[in-house]
C-alpha cells in the first residue's frame, strides 16, 4: 500500500514524471471526449479502432525510413507522423472497400484492422532486426508506455487539446448537421465530405497522441467510452460534449494517479479501466435512460396506475351501493385482484387519507377520497368518450396521466364530451352519494 | 443568365434526359420533365420505381449517369437557396441528442453561415415553423420521445424555415397518424397559396386526387405526367403498376363492398 506521504506527493504533482504524465493524459482525455462525442454520433466507433491498429505499420515504416536516412530512428515526431499517415490510409481503405465492393462496414473494418495490424507486427519484427539503430522501444506503442513521456509530450497534448476544443466550438453546428442528417446537409450545400474528413483527421490526431500513453490497442477506448457514458447524463449535444470531456479528463487524471501509486501498474489499461468504471456508473445511475431511472419510472407508473384502479374500484362499488362504505370482498368481486392485493392497496391509500377502516372491518371512503376518486373516474370516462368520438386523432392527444382532462383538451371540448356522455355517468359532486347516506 | 439548351427557364425544376444508375443497374431511364410552377405535384409509382432517386438526383445527392437538372434554368448548385428538402424519416437516427427545435434550426444553418452560433431571430423563425405544423408545444422535447408523425412534422418544419420556393418531400405521408396527415395537407395548401412549387413522393393512390394538382407516374421512366384529372387514369396506372394494380384495386373494391 502507498504511504500517505506518497499519496500527497502524487496528488500534488511534486514529481516531475508524475506531473508530466498526469497533465498529459488529462489533456488527452479531454480532447478524446470532445472528438469522441462526434465520432460516436457519426457511428464511427469501430472505424477509429481500425485507425488505431493501422498506425502500427506506420510506426515501423517511419522507423526504418529514418534509420535508412541516417537519422535517429526513435524521433517521436517522426514515428507519430508515420502512425498518422498509416492511420489515414486505414480509414481510406475502409471507405474504399465499402464503396467499391458489396461488403458492409463491419467486414471492411475487420479486414483493414487485422491486415494492417498484422503487417505492423511483421514490419516491427523486421525493424528490430535491422543492424543499425535499436527498435526495442517501438513495441511500447502497442500497449502504451506512459513513463516514457517527457515535458514536451505533455505540452503537445495540451496544445492539441486546446486546438481541438476550439475546432469543436467553431464547427459545433456543422458537425452536428453532419452527424444527424448528412443528406440534408449536402442538399444545403454544406461540404459534408470535407467536414467528415476533418472529423476523421481530428480522430487520427487524438489516436496518434494516445499511442504513447494508452497504446494503440486501447486508444479507441478513450474516444468511445467517455462519449458513450456522457449520453446517459444528457440528451443535448453541448452538455454531452462537456460531460464527455470531463469524464475523459477525470479518467486520465485518476488513471495516472493510481498507476503512479501502485507500482508496476500500466497507466494506459488503468485509464481505460477507470473509463469503464465511469461507463458502468453512468449506465446504472445516469438520469437519461440509466438502469435505475428506468426501473423507478416503471415502478412509479405502476403505482400510479394501481392507485387509480383502486380509487375507481372503490367509487364503482360505492356508486352501485349508494353508500360510501364497502368491504374488501366487494372490491375483489369487481376487479381481478386477490384479497391480499386489495388489502395492500387499501392500506396504501389509507395513508393518503382516502379511506379509513371502520371498527366493523368495513372501509369508508373519506370525503377527500371521494373527491379524488370522482376526479379519476370522471377523467377516465371522459377519456374513453374522447377515444370513441375522435378515434382518428385521439392517440396523439390522450394523456391519461394528466390531473385534469381540461389541461390537455381544453374546456370547450370537455364540455362537448360531457354532453355526449350520459350525465348520470359523470361523477358530479363527490357529496352526492354522501347525501343519500 | 446563361441558359442551357432544351431547358425551360420558367420551370422550377426542368429535368432533361436524366439517367441514374446504382452500380450497373439503372434505376431511372431518360427522364424528361418540366415541373410546373406553383402546383402540388405527386410522384407516384411502385416500389423501386426510382421515386426517391428522382428527388435525390435533382438535389445532386446521387451521381447522374447522364442528363441535366436545371432549377429555373440554372444548375442546382447555384440555386440551392430556392430548394428545401424533406428526407425520408427513416434516413436519420432519432436517438440523436437534440430536441425538436434543434432539428428545425438546421434549416436555418445556411442563413446563419459558417462557424457562427444560432441567433435569436433564427430560434424565432424555427418556432414559427413548428407552430405551422402544430408542434410548438414540443419544441423542447427530445426527438426520440416524439411519435413517428410528430417526427415527420419536425422534418417538415425544418424545410419550412428555409423559406424556399421549391419543396421536395420524400414520402412525408408514410406511416403517419391522421393529425399529422391533416397538418401536412394544410401546409401543402398554404405553400400552394403562396405560389410555391411542391413535389411529393407519394405512395397512397387513394389520396392523390384529393391532395394534388399534378401527378408524375413513374416506373423507372416517366409513364405520364400532367394534371391529375387528365393523367391519373386507370389506363396510365396500369401502365405504371402493371398487373399488380388490378389485383390491389380488386381487393380494395371487395373491401369497400363489405
Amino acid at each position: 500500500m502507498p504511504s500517505l506521504e506518497q499519496i500527497v506527493r502524487v496528488l500534488s504533482l511534486e514529481d516531475y514524471n508524475t506531473r508530466v504524465v498526469v497533465l498529459g493524459v488529462m489533456a488527452l482525455g479531454a480532447a478524446s471526449g470532445l472528438v469522441g462525442t462526434f465520432l460516436l454520433l457519426r457511428k464511427r466507433a469501430l472505424t477509429a479502432d481500425a485507425l488505431s491498429h493501422a498506425t502500427l505499420p506506420g510506426i515501423a515504416v517511419a522507423f526504418m525510413i529514418m534509420v535508412a536516412f541516417g537519422y535517429d530512428g526513435k524521433s517521436l515526431f517522426g514515428l507519430l507522423t508515420g502512425a498518422f499517415v498509416f492511420g489515414c490510409i486505414g480509414v481510406l481503405a475502409i471507405l474504399g472497400i465499402r464503396h467499391t465492393t458489396r461488403l458492409k462496414d463491419d467486414a471492411a473494418i475487420g479486414i483493414v484492422l487485422s491486415v494492417l495490424f498484422g503487417l505492423g507486427l511483421c514490419l516491427l519484427r523486421i525493424a528490430t532486426e535491422l543492424p543499425s539503430g535499436s527498435a526495442a522501444g517501438l513495441s511500447g506503442f502497442i500497449f502504451g508506455k506512459a513513463s516514457s513521456m517527457v515535458a514536451s509530450d505533455a505540452t503537445t497534448m495540451g496544445v492539441v487539446a486546446v486546438s481541438i476544443a476550439l475546432v469543436t466550438m467553431v464547427l459545433h453546428k456543422e458537425w452536428t448537421l453532419l452527424c444527424f442528417d448528412e443528406k440534408f446537409g449536402s442538399s444545403q450545400g454544406w461540404p459534408v465530405i470535407w467536414l467528415d474528413i476533418l472529423l476523421m483527421v481530428m480522430v487520427a490526431i487524438v489516436t496518434v497522441l494516445a499511442l504513447q500513453s494508452v497504446g494503440l490497442v486501447l486508444a479507441v477506448a478513450m474516444l468511445i467510452i467517455p462519449a458513450a457514458s456522457a449520453r446517459y447524463w444528457t440528451s443535448k449535444i453541448t452538455p454531452m460534449l462537456l460531460a464527455a470531456a470531463s469524464i475523459g479528463c477525470l479518467s486520465g487524471w485518476l488513471g495516472a494517479v493510481v498507476s503512479a501509486l501502485v507500482p508496476r501498474m500500466p497507466t494506459g489499461p488503468i485509464i481505460v479501466l477507470i473509463c469503464g468504471l465511469w461507463f458502468i456508473i453512468s449506465f446504472i445511475a445516469g438520469p437519461k435512460d440509466g438502469l435505475i431511472i428506468r426501473q423507478l419510472t416503471r415502478l412509479y407508473l405502476n403505482r400510479r396506475i394501481a392507485k387509480q384502479h383502486i380509487l375507481r374500484a372503490m367509487w364503482e362499488v360505492c356508486e352501485s351501493n349508494a353508500v360510501p362504505e364497502f368491504t374488501v370482498d366487494s372490491i375483489v368481486y369487481v376487479r381481478s385482484w386477490n384479497n391480499r392485493t386489495v388489502i395492500r392497496l387499501l392500506k396504501k391509500v389509507s395513508k393518503l387519507n382516502y379511506v379509513t377502516q371502520l371498527p366493523s372491518g368495513k372501509w369508508l371512503l373519506t370525503e377527500f377520497g371521494f373527491a379524488e376518486a370522482a376526479r379519476v373516474v370522471r377523467n377516465h370516462r371522459l377519456w374513453e368518450m374522447y377515444l370513441i368520438t375522435y378515434a382518428d386523432i385521439a392517440p396523439t392527444h390522450v394523456d391519461r396521466d394528466a390531473d385534469m382532462i381540461e389541461h390537455v383538451l381544453g374546456r370547450d371540448l370537455v364540455a362537448k364530451l360531457e354532453l355526449l356522455l350520459d350525465a348520470t355517468k359523470i361523477p358530479q359532486s363527490p357529496h352526492a352519494i354522501g347525501v343519500t347516506q | 443568365m446563361k441558359v442551357e439548351a432544351g431547358h425551360s427557364t420558367t420551370s422550377p425544376v426542368s429535368i432533361h434526359d436524366l439517367t441514374v444508375a446504382y452500380q450497373r443497374k439503372p434505376v431511372l431511364w431518360d427522364v424528361d420533365l418540366d415541373i410546373p410552377e406553383g402546383k402540388l405535384i405527386a410522384i407516384v409509382g411502385p416500389n423501386g420505381a426510382g421515386k426517391s432517386t428522382l428527388i435525390k438526383a435533382v438535389l445532386d445527392l446521387v451521381p447522374k449517369a447522364s442528363g441535366k437538372v436545371m432549377i429555373y434554368g440554372r444548375p442546382f448548385a447555384k440555386q440551392r437557396k430556392l430548394v428545401a428538402y424533406v428526407p425520408q424519416r427513416e434516413s436519420v437516427d432519432w436517438d440523436f441528442p437534440i430536441d425538436a427545435l434543434g432539428v428545425v434550426l438546421m434549416g436555418r444553418y445556411n442563413k446563419i453561415g459558417w462557424c457562427k452560433p444560432v441567433r435569436k431571430q433564427d430560434s424565432k423563425a424555427a418556432m414559427e415553423s413548428l407552430e405551422r405544423v402544430g408542434m410548438a408545444d414540443f419544441a423542447r422535447r427530445q426527438i426520440s420521445q416524439l411519435s413517428g408523425g410528430q417526427q415527420q412534422r419536425v422534418f417538415l418544419a425544418r424545410a419550412l424555415t428555409q423559406d424556399a420556393t421549391i419543396y421536395l418531400m420524400d414520402e412525408p405521408f408514410a406511416s403517419v397518424d391522421a393529425t399529422t396527415e391533416r397538418a401536412i395537407v394544410k401546409v401543402l395548401g398554404d405553400l400552394r397559396s403562396l405560389g410555391k412549387t411542391v413535389v411529393v413522393v407519394h405512395h397512397d393512390l387513394q389520396t392523390v386526387r384529393e391532395y394534388f394538382d399534378h401527378v408524375i407516374l413513374l416506373n423507372m421512366r416517366v409513364v405520364a405526367h400532367g394534371p391529375v384529372d387528365e393523367v391519373f387514369t386507370d389506363e396510365n396506372l396500369k401502365k405504371t403498376y402493371g398487373g399488380r394494380l388490378t389485383l390491389l384495386s380488386e381487393a380494395a373494391d371487395r373491401l369497400a363492398r363489405h
